[in-house]
């Protein structure tokens, strides 16, 4: 009952997410809304390296591009049927995560955000300029809609937004229990304080990598997703700007929580919907809130909420406990 | 002797923190490391606990060489430390700060926790208990759920040292436990090391605190600019010419304070 309780909030958002499309008919909302959700799993990569394992990974939008890429290429070029070229997609991009790892995090923070900038930075260029499997500027067009699963049939908006929603479900799953877990907490203890972990006999460099290459699969996930679904990639999704949008949603949401990045996502990718009419103008009310928000909620939007409701949780307890501690050693 | 360096070295750039330095920590006695701000204490101790590579000589622990060791390994040989700076999760509650420090005696991974098999399910239990006994230990289980930041200082150097013992240490090093608290806490923290050696643990610590040193130690061993210059018990140091010249006499503050 009591974990019932705790998931209430989460429950009662998949059962918005699940009646969601009965709701519209406008297929423009369900297609958005999608697009979120794919957003959100690549930010639930960057969340478990960068906000959990305290390692900031700007080469995000790289590993999503490699994602999207192996699929589109895999399945409009070599004709491999689409869920194994699916997971085909996943195993290259883990692979190139690891080797990128392997390399990146041989150097620590901000030399770290640096370095993956630049990896991230490579990726575009590469994509840009290989003209000749990337199909350059111009993109890939024409990637198939994901293939039937038996009877279900993946070729409308609404079957495609369901598709996806179960990823986001798993991945949320996933990371629930793995940031819940001992092995969690070991990444908190690297992000927390590195020497320390290694006291405590944490191979850190072991654990870090981990944490990137499982980063790199969420990412590349939602990069095999988001182009069967939009069906058009091109080089501007490796582009560092995706990786600070990425970014901006896991800060909105809450860095290193569990339900900040699909907060986060929806909330900016919808507010830059309906402020569309705005133009660019939109950054002008964006940059200020976010500025609010970083400074007064530095652990976002999720976090705050958990950090209030810990305190009063405690000021409960402090008054239903007799007032006099036996511990005398207080502030 | 539980833990030996021979002629042990480290050089940084042109400086010699430490150099040719040759201690024996005793089995279930409480050595203490003293000397002047710089004479390279707390590199000795980065150097025994791996944090930092030696640039010579040796150290063994149990007459196992573990001069080359890694520090995460040396902590799974039982070699636990603290910091002087407590560099804790403060916005996490002291329970989940100390709960992590059990993990290097578990074998959980990401499969056992995606998948929560019996073996993580088992270890997170033992995690559990095992930073509920330390915390018990150190006198912590009443602020075991509140959050770091809004502990006093003196129970956030509990928290370390709980952190220390959850990972079933033999030896624990503790860098300046008494740094920035007021003598009442400090009599109560040399208590909790008297019991940690009533446990069978063995406690090698720096300290500037001379009267609580004095009271404290088995063994004293003197650093003055990297080199061991004395080394003795509290009143064979209390006496020894040279340390009362590099030390505690010439007017020390410091020492005169306590």
């Amino acid at each position: 009952m009591q974990g019932l309780k705790k998931m209430r909030m989460p429950l009662i958002f998949l059962l918005v997410a699940l009646l969601f499309p009965l709701f519209t008919d406008n297929q423009y909302y369900i297609y958005v809304v999608t697009l979120a959700f794919i957003y959100a799993i690549a930010v639930y990569g960057m969340n478990l390296v960068g906000g959990y394992t305290g390692q900031l990974s700007l080469a995000h939008a790289g590993f999503f591009a490699i994602g999207a890429y192996a699929l589109g290429l895999l399945t409009v070029d070599a004709n491999v049927p689409y869920w194994l070229a699916f997971f085909l997609a996943l195993v290259i991009t883990t692979v190139i995560g690891t080797l990128v790892g392997l390399i990146a995090l041989r150097t620590k923070e901000h030399f770290f955000a640096i370095y993956t900038l630049c990896v991230g930075y490579i990726i575009y260029l590469i994509i840009y300029e290989w003209d000749a499997l990337t199909g350059g500027v111009r993109g890939l067009i024409g990637i198939e809609s994901p293939a039937a699963i038996g009877p279900i049939t993946f070729d409308t908006g609404i079957s495609n937004y369901y598709l996806i929603l179960v990823f986001l479900v798993l991945t949320v799953i996933f990371m629930k229990f793995l940031t819940e877990s001992i092995v969690g907490r070991t990444y908190v203890a690297i992000r927390n304080s590195e020497e320390l972990a290694q006291t405590i006999g944490i191979n850190t460099m072991k654990q870090k990598l981990i944490s990137f290459v499982i980063s790199t699969f969420l990412a590349g996930l939602a990069g095999a997703l988001y182009a069967s679904f939009v069906r058009f990639i091109g080089p501007d999704i490796s582009y560092t700007m995706m990786t600070f949008d990425f970014l901006m949603y896991a800060i909105v949401g809450g860095f290193g929580t569990l339900f900040g990045p699909v907060v986060g996502t929806l909330l900016i990718v919808i507010l830059t919907q309906s402020l569309q009419f705005m133009e660019d103008f939109r950054m002008i009310i964006f940059g200020p809130l976010l500025v609010l928000l970083v400074i007064f909620y530095p652990r976002g939007i999720v976090g705050g909420y958990q950090m209030w409701k810990m305190k009063r949780a405690y000021k409960k307890k402090q008054r239903s406990v007799d007032q006099g501690s036996t511990y005398e050693g207080g502030d | 002797m539980l833990i030996e360096t021979k002629g042990l070295t480290k050089r940084f750039g042109g400086l010699v923190a430490v150099n040719d330095v040759e201690i024996g920590i005793e089995k279930g006695k409480i050595t203490a490391i003293i000397g002047p701000n710089g004479a390279g204490k707390s590199t000795l101790f980065n150097l025994i606990s791996g944090y930092h590579p030696s640039s010579e000589g040796s150290i063994t622990f149990k007459g196992e060489d573990i001069t080359k060791k890694r520090s995460f390994n040396i902590a799974k040989l039982g070699i636990a430390r603290t910091f002087q700076t407590t560099n804790l999760f403060e916005t996490a509650t002291v329970m989940d700060n100390v709960i992590v420090g059990h993990r290097l005696r578990t074998k959980s991974n990401v499969f056992d926790a995606v998948f929560r098999t019996p073996r993580l399910r088992r270890e997170e239990q033992a995690s559990r208990e095992k930073a509920a006994e330390v915390l018990e230990f150190v006198g912590l289980e009443h602020e075991a759920h509140r959050l770091v930041q809004d502990i006093s200082q003196e129970a956030k150097k509990r928290v370390a040292f709980a952190l220390a013992l959850a990972t079933d240490p033999e030896i624990v090093f503790l860098d300046e436990p008494a740094a920035g608290i007021n003598p009442d806490e400090t009599e109560n923290l040399a208590a909790l090391i008297r019991k940690m050696i009533d446990r069978g643990l063995t406690v090698c610590l720096i300290e500037h605190k001379m009267q609580m040193i004095m009271g404290l130690a088995d063994h004293i061993v003197v650093l003055n600019y990297g080199k061991k210059i004395a080394e003795g018990t509290p009143e064979e140091i209390q006496t020894n010419e040279e340390v009362i010249e590099a030390y505690l006499g010439g007017g020390d503050k410091h020492a005169e304070a306590e």
